[in-house]
Formats: structure tokens, C-alpha cells, sequence
């Protein structure tokens, strides 16, 4: 059964100031609605792109936007930011209404853009569980039911009858998230609340987002930029771009859409200008390859090695040029290890003017499958980065396809995946 | 889609708009909130004070006390047989009712954009929760109101409660209704232009001169007939005069008068929630 529908969103944003110019505005407007006409602000309006500036004083943060979904579906919704996530998001929790079209829903809908919404400071945990849930739409005979596993899931019991504002971050956090956790509308948004608490509490906080998910069968909108989560938790999922659906469909070749997204300034054709851009008075990068099998893609194979090729020209000698790159694990945001071209040097050396050009090769068989990037990190020792930026950085998919642990279709735990050498002794 | 599914949607959320979107099912499934809202408010006020809800007291027996001096012992303004400082003390208790309403609904949207922002409830919930816990204030200003009133009845003051006090509570509603109206129109207008504010500040203090609250009506009549006028279009006027009238036996009671102010009431209180209402919709894109 489809539960909600949203047809023809659009929402359309005012740029710069609100103020200058407002009531000759409102009375245009107004005049046009008089006389039974289209507002005359609606025609106008470009494209929602950050980087490029706007011709007009209306931007469309969302144009167009169709999607449906079905009851007990987890739908991921992904984009970069500015893509008009958090706007698709206001329109469904009801904070704002669309500009054009709109959503139908069969439920009702509660949403979580933020743990411990009017949370009040002064008011004690018990207080303010009985506040937050009904600000969330919970009725007090809803949350006197709850109470104890809500205090119980936050852990804060030694200080549920204290004034908040003497609680630490985290206690707050915990303490709101509990309370949302035990919400039950017929369909639930969700903002990227999880990326809050210790590691111990978002390991809690994912379980409890499954359960909800998996178990009780809820439908849930779960807006994220953790790849690792959304894979995770998503029966399916649509990839926003400049306020526009440009892909809906399953999760992972959802993610694999998006991620190729971000590429889009490492595909061939704009490769050139990229790195024409990074250049300093002492040193142009004039190539920057990740490939495997002399091949550039999207996708490689985790039982075979990535190779990765750096050229440029130093302009001048450099004491202590460092050339070398970040490996991250995109689906958490982090550094899996550094590596420069020079770590096995025993003494700091000079760089002589000239052209370079360095290989290196990531062996085989370490990756885990998942989202990669190598970043690049050329820098002078204890100076400055000369370049180390996270728009220079080439995104790929680790798939494993001829890789170990094929056997078994299981996804297991642990950052990397190494192949190790077994002996057997009987 | 089978044709069982296109039509028996719950809600919609759309773009166009009714004059009156005034859900009362919704509004009494959120009356849990509308109770804690209230709570909240008269909790926390005066939290971490040392005189906690004396505060109530003690601000409105000042200022009566500050008008009986100026108003009635240096400019000699006659409250007739009524002890001035017990006249003083019912017009401002019941002023301060109003005041409080309409000053603290008037920013309704820009103090709450927070919340607003990230959660649906129906709006109204908040300027109903302001208006049911100033109730409760006046409430307990009314309570030292009655102590002083027996003190002053037991010390042979010519003061007697009219039979009409039993509409007592429809006078005080009309009062707080009146508040919400007019704060409700002036927090629409707010979210987008923010001199409003300014305007409320010394508006509401201005209003205050004009509404009977520290000289009776009749003796504005007097002294400046030829302005008098002004006063007697105010219906806060006559909601004060009237007040009076049941509590001290003080003053005039007309038909007219309660008719017109109920009258203007229903008329601010029903623009208050459809501007109220259309401006909730959107006002989270220009606030």
C-alpha cells in the first residue's frame, strides 16, 4: 500500500535579504491574487546550485520533486549538501509548505530533524521526557506508558529528577534520542540525528533505528550522509541534486549514483581543469590518476591492487617536500591510514626544480568492500599543505567480487579485509 | 495503484491554503501539550529566584501602591467613595491580564521559531498555553486582591460587590480572548516585519493612558468631553470599568458598552486566527 505520495513539489526560496524590498513585493504579489493572476515571482527563479551565482532573486530549492512510498519501507534519502534534503524534509514534518504541488499521506507522519526539541533547561529529564514526547506528538498516557523503558534506553537514571542544564552534551543527547526512540507514528522522518553521542551510544541508537525499521514493520524517511547507514538501515533510496530527484531505486546502485556524483569533477573530461586549478608559486600538479588494470572506474575489485599516479613540476628547490595521499573510508568520514612518497627516508631532503612523476600501489586484498577515497597530500614538513583538500580527492566503490570471503554471503565486521595465510596441522 | 488507494488519504500537505484551517480535532489531540506548555511556563518562571511566585504579588502591589501616590494623592484624581489604592489595584490586576496576553502572544513566532522549526504541532497551542497560564496568574493576584478588599470592607469602607460579579469570569475571558486577538494579528506580521515589535513596546503603555486603568471613565467624560471619545471606543476600556463595577460597585455599566466590546473582541479574535493561520504555514522561510 502506498502511505504517502508526494506529487510536483516544488519550494522556492527568496535569495539575500529579506527586508529591502519585501512589501513592494507582498503588494505585487497580493495585487496579482487580487485580479485572480499567477504570482509573478513564480515564473522567475534558476536552478538550485550553490557554486554558481544566481540571476535572479528566487532560487527553487526543490523543483519537481515525485516520489511514492510504500508502507514498512525505509527510504533513504541522499545528496550533497544543497541538494534540498532538509527542505524536502521541512515540507514533509509539515514546518513549511511547498510552493507548488503536494504530499498525500495515509499516517501520520512525526519527524525527528532534531534530539531534544524544546528541551527546556530549567524543567528536570523526567519533565522534559514528557515535554519533548508530547512536543513530538505523544499523548501523556503514551508516555507514562514509556516512561521507564525511556529512561532506561538513555541511561539516565541516576539524574532523570535533575534540571537538565546541569546534564553533559551527551546526557542530553541521550536522554532526547530515548524519548524519539520510543515514538510511534505511522511514518517517521529522520534528519542525520544519529551522528550524536559516543561510539557506544550510536551503536544503541543504529540497533533501536533497525528495530524500528525491520521489526515493528514502521515506515521511515531516513535522510543521512552516512553511506554506511544508509546501506544499512534503507529498503530503497532517491539521490537529490540541485533540489531534483536524478535517482531513485535501490539502495546500493542508489549510493553508487551518488557517489559517482561527487566524482563528477574526476571524470575525463573536466580532469584538465581540475588540475590546472591546483597550482602554487612552488609546485602544479600536472596528473593524478587512481586506477586499477590501467583502468579509471567507478568500481574496482578488492582481490586486485589500486594504483595510484601522481605528476607535477616543482618550480624551485623545496626543502621537505612531502607528496602522498589520505586513504578514507568514506562511508564513516575517516583516515584508514597516510602514506608519504618519502617515508622510508632517513633525513629530511631537498626536492630539486624539475617534473615528477610518482607511483604507488595499494596491494591487494586489504579493502573491505565499501566507499574509498584517496585524498591528496602534497606539503612542505612542518610548514603547510601545499595542496590537501577534500575536493581533490578520488572517489571509488570496493567491490568484492573475486575477493575472500566469498563463500559466504555474510557482511562481516572489522575496517579492513587482509588475506591471511592459513596452515593447517593435523 | 489499485483504485482503493488513491482517495482515503488522512492529510494533505499542500501548497494551497483555506481562509480558516482551524482543526479543532487535532488541536484537542494535542491538549496533553497545550497542559504541559502551561505547566511549564508557570514552573519555570521564576525558578532559582528566592521570592519564586511572590514576584506575582509583589509587582502588581507596587504599582498600585506608586498610582495611589502620583495619580491619586499628588494629582488628586477622585475614585469617589472606593479606597484609590483598592481601585488602583483591581484596574491593574485586571490590565496586567491583558497586557500580558497580547505582549507575550505578539511574539509567538519569532521566540518559538526554534521549535517551529523542527517540529509540527497546530501553532495555536502556543498562544493558548500564554493565555491559560497569565490566567493562572491573575488568578493569584486576584487572591491578594480579595485579601485587601476584606481588609479594607472590615475597616468600614463603602464597598460592596455588585450582583452582576456572577458574569465576573466572562469579563475576564473577554479580556484574555481580546489579548490573543490582537497579539495573534501582530505576531503574523511580526515574522516578517520586525519594527512591530518596537511598535508593542510603547503601543501597549500608550494603550494603557486610554484604558480607564488608574481614573474612572466618568471622569474622563468630565474633565476632557472633548476627548473622551477616545476612551470610549477602547473596548479595554470597558472591560476595566466593567470589572470595577462588579468588584467595588464603582463606576458604570452599560449594555452598549458590552455588546460593542464583545462585539470588537470576536471580530480581532476571528482576523487574529485566520492571519494567525496563514502566516504559521510559511513563516519558518522568512523569520
Amino acid at each position: 500500500m502506498i502511505i504517502l505520495k508526494a506529487e510536483n513539489i516544488s519550494k522556492q526560496y527568496r535569495l539575500g535579504l529579506v527586508g529591502t524590498g519585501t512589501i513592494s513585493h507582498d503588494l505585487n504579489r497580493w495585487w496579482a491574487g487580487i485580479r485572480g493572476k499567477e504570482d509573478p515571482y513564480l515564473k522567475v527563479g534558476s536552478v538550485n546550485d550553490r557554486s554558481t551565482k544566481a540571476d535572479s532573486d528566487y532560487v527553487w530549492a526543490l523543483r519537481d520533486i515525485n516520489f511514492e512510498v510504500q508502507q514498512g519501507e525505509v527510504l533513504g534519502i541522499i545528496g550533497k549538501n544543497g541538494a534540498g534534503k532538509s527542505t524536502l524534509l521541512k515540507i514533509l514534518s509539515r514546518v513549511t509548505i511547498p510552493t507548488t504541488g503536494e504530499i498525500k499521506t495515509k499516517g501520520r507522519i512525526a519527524s525527528l530533524l532534531e534530539v531534544g526539541t524544546g528541551f527546556h533547561p530549567e524543567l528536570t529529564g523526567r519533565e522534559n521526557i514528557y515535554l519533548n514526547g508530547a512536543i513530538l506528538g505523544m499523548t501523556k498516557a503514551e508516555i507514562k506508558s514509556k516512561e521507564a523503558e525511556i529512561i532506561e534506553f538513555s541511561g539516565c537514571e541516576r539524574y532523570v529528577d535533575t534540571p537538565v542544564k546541569r546534564y553533559s552534551s551527551g546526557m542530553r543527547v541521550r536522554l532526547a534520542f530515548a524519548v524519539a526512540a520510543f515514538l510511534e507514528p505511522d511514518i517517521l522522518v529522520i534528519d542525520e540525528v544519529l551522528a550524536v553521542g559516543d561510539a557506544e551510544f550510536q551503536k544503541k541508537a543504529i540497533g533501536k533505528m533497525q528495530d524500528i525499521s525491520k521489526g515493528d514493520g514502521r515506515t521511515v524517511l531516513f535522510v543521512s550522509h552516512n553511506m554506511a547507514a544508509v546501506e544499512n538501515l534503507c529498503t530503497r533510496a532517491i539521490v537529490l541534486e540541485h533540489g531534483s530527484v536524478v535517482f531513485a531505486g535501490e539502495t546500493t546502485p542508489a549510493i553508487d549514483y551518488y557517489l559517482n556524483l561527487e566524482n563528477t569533477n574526476l571524470n575525463e573530461s573536466s580532469i584538465e581543469a581540475f588540475i590546472e586549478n591546483q597550482s602554487d608559486d612552488i609546485l602544479r600538479l600536472t596528473d593524478f590518476l587512481v586506477t586499477q588494470n590501467e583502468i579509471i572506474s567507478a568500481n574496482f575489485y578488492t582481490n586486485k591492487t589500486v594504483k595510484i599516479s601522481i605528476s607535477y613540476e616543482v618550480f624551485e628547490d623545496v626543502m621537505g617536500l612531502r607528496v602522498g595521499f589520505d586513504l578514507i573510508d568514506l562511508s564513516k568520514s575517516s583516515v584508514l591510514f597516510r602514506a608519504f612518497e618519502d617515508d622510508d627516508k632517513k633525513s629530511i631532503e631537498i626536492t630539486k626544480k624539475g617534473f615528477y612523476s610518482i607511483e604507488s600501489e595499494i596491494p591487494e586484498n586489504i579493502f573491505k568492500n565499501g566507499y574509498y577515497g584517496v585524498k591528496l597530500a602534497i606539503g612542505i614538513h612542518n610548514k603547510r599543505w601545499i595542496i590537501f583538500d577534500d575536493n581533490v580527492m578520488v572517489k571509488f566503490n570496493m567491490v568484492n567480487v573475486n575477493g575472500l570471503n566469498r563463500a559466504y554471503s555474510d557482511s562481516r565486521p572489522g575496517v579492513i579485509m587482509p588475506h591471511l595465510k592459513w596452515r593447517k596441522n593435523i | 495503484m489499485s483504485p482503493t488507494d488513491t482517495d482515503d488519504w488522512l492529510y494533505t500537505i499542500s501548497s494551497k491554503r483555506k481562509l480558516i484551517d482551524f482543526n479543532f480535532a487535532e488541536i484537542w489531540r494535542y491538549r496533553d501539550l497545550l497542559f504541559l506548555f502551561v505547566k511549564r511556563d508557570v514552573v519555570t518562571v521564576y525558578k532559582q529566584t528566592i521570592l519564586g511566585p511572590l514576584w506575582y504579588l509583589i509587582q502588581p502591589l507596587f504599582t498600585a501602591l506608586t498610582f495611589t501616590l502620583i495619580f491619586n494623592k499628588v494629582a488628586n484624581i477622585e475614585t469617589g467613595t472606593v479606597p484609590p489604592f483598592l481601585f488602583n489595584l483591581a484596574g491593574i490586576s485586571i490590565w496586567n491580564y491583558f497586557n500580558t496576553c497580547l505582549t507575550s502572544t505578539s511574539d509567538t513566532f519569532t521566540s518559538n521559531a526554534g521549535i517551529f522549526g523542527k517540529v509540527y504541532f497546530p501553532r495555536i497551542i502556543m498562544p493558548l498555553s500564554v493565555i491559560i497560564s497569565n490566567l493562572m496568574k491573575f488568578g493569584i493576584q486576584l487572591l491578594i486582591f480579595i485579601a485587601f478588599y476584606v481588609y479594607y470592607y472590615f475597616n468600614g469602607a463603602a464597598i460592596y460587590v455588585d450582583s452582576s460579579i456572577v458574569f465576573f469570569p466572562v469579563i475576564v475571558m473577554l479580556m484574555g480572548l481580546l489579548g490573543l486577538g490582537i497579539g495573534m494579528l501582530i505576531s503574523s506580521m511580526v515574522t516578517k516585519y520586525r519594527d512591530l515589535k518596537f511598535l508593542v513596546g510603547f503601543g501597549v503603555q500608550l494603550l494603557m493612558y486610554v484604558s480607564a486603568v488608574m481614573y474612572p471613565l466618568a471622569l474622563m467624560r468630565e474633565k476632557l468631553p472633548k476627548i473622551a471619545w477616545i476612551v470610549e471606543y477602547n473596548p479595554v476600556a470597558y472591560i476595566i470599568e466593567t470589572a470595577r463595577y462588579m468588584l467595588l460597585g464603582t463606576g458604570t455599566f452599560s449594555w452598549f458598552g458590552i455588546l460593542y466590546t464583545v462585539g470588537v473582541t470576536l471580530v480581532i479574535l476571528f482576523l487574529g486566527i485566520v492571519v494567525f493561520n496563514r502566516t504559521e504555514k510559511t513563516f519558518i522561510d522568512t523569520v
